[in-house]
């Protein structure tokens, strides 16, 4: 059997053992995330380290009289042995219970149905893979990682729900280094996903690498802080778009002061109409279901030419605030996350973007964001990778990279001057703990005005 | 508090050791086993109560002159002989490609044991007492109508490690570890300012539950809520350049942002490329690079008992000790574990760490403290013409080299002709590494020394997030660019 059918048979029965032993005014769900998984990390086209990860965590959500407790455990895949720790989990769950106060926004558990979604396929052989991309990129300085194998997510309740999903996959997160005629480091980022790894795309796609790294040998421009027109490839506009998963559309977060959009929201200020973002799990990216078992709506609209038209809603704060759930998902260190974002692409023509741009700065990756002021909604970052000073629609030169601040309220509205017709996808790349499912799709940008600072 | 139960783990590591090594030509085994309580309360009500029990096996194997990993949570006989398989198959498949090779130098066959300080284990206090405390925190914090929000959040940690190899290493070390947080939102019409305890997560200390002094917590407490309304009151930060006096829990973050990772000797290497990026730092700068001012002394210093990343051994059997990097400004050594050593050629510390059983190690900064001066607080305000004092943090970016960075605060008072005067919200300062540490022009004493520590420090392919702690004392900087918030 395979580790995702092996999965799937070890949460229904922990699930039937530990709902049997609920007494009747308890409640429990418990979720399941495992995966079995390859990790190679390169430098130099090299292994640096190679990793296999193989393993399940469960989550016991447990309910009692208005109280809720949570415990996780890494499972040893041993029935036996598991549903063992399981049962102390339980006992130690009605202990902590019964020892707390009242949560008046601990939601009761509910049945939201049944769903099954399988996507099983073979991981290629680690040395395949090694020696195909050792040999397309001998003659280049290629760091990056790769991540294969199988990704598990299931949710059971004792109200009867039932959900999981699984899927298998690769993704290969690259860069590729040259030094210019100054002696400057320049670097371009690559992405490449999906079912089924095939060495054949990795050599297309480090053609097109290398003639945007020939591009970047030429002598880079210093340029003075300052205003500038600007095209954000779409992999810099998908961190503006991981930023706003820290609070930015998150209803919790916006009750409580967190939002740095709030302004937006209550219609103090407006953002583009070339602006609409909404939660699409029709991407294919992960499962619909949250860890509560609730599943999202397909789409989930947020902006809709610039007017906002949903927040993200989890059962806690649907609780706490009297609103309807729409299924999302909170995280470790923020509340109601975007798990499948995209915005719609608008009506420039990719390739004519920088003829668009006429003068400016070609921006091909953001990195390191934050809020500078959250308040103003005006973030910080980076300019990262393959970034060009444009004049009259030709590139010019790279550019020492530059650090911005400005608002989400001038990048999404006043500057927003069109967006591509093309938008990219970007499956997710995080591997803390485990790795992350869900990712954005996104457009280019064009601004008519970005503030760089430093 | 009572430590949740679960079903033990049978595993007895040294016969598991043993019934491995014929798998590989070397083999390393970690356990780790970690349980963490993660209790907090929303404006005196529970908002989280979540226990978190990891446990599992990392196993390193050397096949053809190639070390991999491999990490399984079953620890039965079966389930680590699996893991080793893999591992070799791992080690074999990347051989011809790899980027250094293994040698059982990198593994010293150490042993011995660690343990950090708890004086009043977790039991001490019951989770309706801890749930109790936390909902007089946030009752301190409410210090007006105007806070309209307080949280209290404390995560205690119990974490074991057992690292064994084949070539006779044998280390087992414990921690308890304590995490606090509490803060307060205050909200006048649009306006909203928040203020914690020295930021959001930087209260971060070894130790049982002794590190936690609950009168001296409410105090705090009332304090923080009373900023957060001098901050929704307060004008904002000007945008100029002046002094900038910095807290220790800001320090905390100039010192791991601007020092430790730009001295981590894989980012040197180039490992972290892809993700977290490179280093100004160049392998020719070490003992050459007058890194900042002659007052500029830091330290790896996993000695001091109640830091967040203290320990005694790291994840590759080094024995762990204190060590300066920068001594009167100039760079002397670099964060690297001895696998960087050798690959680079240059000293490095005790710093191979992982996240957990199921990530590889790789060179981590763990405590990284600057060294006391000599100045009191009030000489280092008095000497101050035209300056402001920040503490907190609240925001953090830096550019993948290290050099370029942007921190924000929490909370900010002028100085004015040697005197701290109004406070002033939103503020936020930006520099360059070299730049910025060559005009640090006063050091706090002992006095003014704080010891703090986050448990986020991210880096690493795949990623982790690990523990590190970072001791300072106030320090001055001259000329710094600042600025407030809006727009």
């Amino acid at each position: 059997m395979s580790f995702a059918r092996d999965a799937h048979r070890l949460l229904e029965r922990l699930s039937d053992g530990a709902f049997a032993a609920l007494r009747p005014w308890e409640a429990a769900s418990l979720s399941l995330a495992g995966e079995d998984q390859t990790y190679l990390r390169f430098n130099a086209g090299k292994i640096r380290q190679a990793t296999g990860v193989r393993q399940l965590r469960l989550a016991l959500d447990f309910r009692s009289q208005d109280r809720q407790v949570r415990f996780t455990t890494d499972l040893s895949g041993q029935e036996t042995q598991d549903l063992c720790s399981l049962h102390a989990m339980l006992a130690q769950a009605r202990s902590e219970a019964a020892a707390l106060p009242p949560d008046p926004f601990a939601t009761p558990l509910e049945n939201h149905g049944q769903s099954e979604e399988w996507q099983e396929g073979e991981s290629p052989a680690t040395e395949g893979v090694v020696e195909q991309i050792a040999t397309a990129t001998a003659d280049i300085d290629f760091a990056g990682l790769f991540a294969t194998g199988l990704q598990v997510r299931g949710v059971r309740n004792s109200e009867g729900q039932s959900h999981w999903y699984s899927a298998s996959g690769f993704f290969l997160d690259y860069s590729l280094f040259t030094v210019n005629s100054e002696g400057e480091n320049k670097a371009v980022k690559g992405l490449l996903s999906g079912a089924d790894w095939n060495g054949a795309r990795l050599s297309a796609a480090l053609d097109a690498d290398r003639r945007l790294l020939a591009q970047l040998q030429y002598p880079s421009r210093a340029l003075p802080p300052g205003e500038y027109r600007v095209y954000l490839a779409p992999a810099a506009v998908a961190h503006l778009v991981d930023l706003l998963s820290w609070g930015a559309v998150s209803y919790g977060a916006w009750k409580k002061g967190g939002s740095a959009l709030r302004r937006w929201i209550e219609g103090e200020v407006p953002l583009s109409e070339k602006f609409s973002l909404r939660e699409n799990f029709a991407l294919g990216l992960g499962p619909r279901f949250n860890s509560c078992g609730e599943i999202a709506p397909m789409t989930v609209p947020i902006a809709d030419r610039g007017k906002p038209k949903n927040l993200l809603i989890g059962a806690r704060s649907a609780r706490e605030y009297g609103v309807v759930s729409n299924g999302a998902e909170s995280g470790p260190w923020s509340e109601e996350q975007l798990r499948s974002p995209e915005i719609l692409p608008g009506n420039l023509p990719e390739r004519d973007a920088l003829k668009r741009l006429d003068s400016g700065l070609y921006i091909g990756n953001l990195h390191y964001l934050n809020w500078s002021d959250l308040q103003s909604a005006r973030l910080t970052g980076m300019t990262r990778y393959a970034c060009f000073l444009v004049e009259h629609g030709e590139i010019v030169a790279p550019i020492r990279d530059l650090r911005f601040d400005d608002s989400l309220y001038r990048i999404f509205g006043t500057e927003l001057e069109a967006l591509s017709d093309e938008a990219r996808l970007f499956p997710a790349t995080d591997t803390y703990e485990q790795r992350s499912l869900g990712g954005a799709k996104v457009p280019g940008m064009l601004l008519s005005g970005f503030r760089l600072t430093l | 508090m009572n430590a949740p139960q679960a079903a033990p783990t049978v595993v007895d590591p040294l016969s598991a050791l043993s019934r491995l090594a014929g798998e590989a030509d070397w083999i390393g085994l970690r356990f780790v086993e970690e349980t963490s309580q993660h209790r907090a309360v929303r404006n005196g009500r529970p908002e989280r109560n979540q226990v978190h029990r990891s446990h599992g096996a990392m196993i390193e194997a050397v096949a053809d002159g190639q070390l991999a990993y491999a990490a399984t949570s079953d620890l039965s006989e079966t389930g680590l002989r699996d893991a080793a398989c893999r591992a070799v198959r791992l080690a074999r498949a990347s051989a011809r490609h790899a980027a250094a090779g293994f040698s059982e130098g990198l593994r010293p066959a150490v042993r011995g044991e660690f343990a950090g300080p708890c004086e009043q284990g977790f039991d001490a206090l019951s989770l309706a007492e801890l749930t109790a405390k936390l909902v007089a925190a946030c009752a301190r914090l409410r210090v007006s109508d105007r806070i309209v929000e307080t949280s209290a959040a404390i995560v205690l940690t119990e974490h074991l490690s057992h690292y064994l190899t084949s070539s006779g290493a044998d280390i087992e070390q414990r921690f308890h570890l304590i995490s606090q947080n509490f803060m307060a939102t205050a909200r006048n019409g649009p306006e909203i300012q928040r203020r914690s305890l020295n930021g959001p997560v930087a209260r971060c200390l070894q130790g049982g539950l002794e590190v936690l002094d609950f009168e001296r917590i409410f105090e705090e407490c009332e304090r923080a809520g009373r900023e957060a309304l001098e901050l929704l009151d307060a004008d904002d930060c000007p945008d100029d350049t002046r002094d900038l006096l910095l807290a220790p829990d800001q320090m905390l973050l100039q010192i791991h942002e601007s020092v430790g990772h730009p001295l981590e000797l894989d980012r040197i290497l180039g490992d972290e490329r892809n993700y977290a990026g490179w280093s100004f730092v160049k392998p020719e700068d070490f003992g050459r690079l007058q890194y900042g001012s002659p007052l500029m002394n830091i330290s790896f210093d996993p000695t001091l008992p109640s830091e967040f990343a203290s320990y005694g051994f790291d994840d590759c059997g080094n024995r762990a000790d204190r060590q300066y990097l920068i001594r009167n400004g100039l760079l002397l050594r670099g964060l690297g574990s001895l696998e960087s050593q050798a690959r680079l050629g240059l000293p490095g510390v005790a710093n191979f760490r992982s996240a957990g059983w199921n990530r590889a190690p790789i060179d981590r900064m763990a405590n990284l403290n600057l060294d006391p001066g000599d100045s009191t607080l009030d000489e280092m305000i008095a000497s101050v013409e035209r300056g402001i004092y920040m503490s907190a943090n609240r925001s953090w970016s830096i550019d993948d080299y290290r050099r370029k960075f942007q921190f924000g605060c929490e909370y900010a008072r002028l100085i004015e002709d040697g005197r701290l005067t109004r406070v002033v919200r939103n503020p936020n300062y930006r520099g360059v590494s070299i730049p910025f540490w060559h005009s640090l022009k006063m050091v706090g004493n002992r006095e003014s020394f704080g010891i703090f520590g986050t448990p986020f420090c991210g880096k690493g392919e795949p990623n982790q997030m690990i523990r590190v702690g970072h001791a300072s004392p106030h320090c001055l900087f001259s000329g710094v660019e600042i600025f407030g918030g809006g727009r």
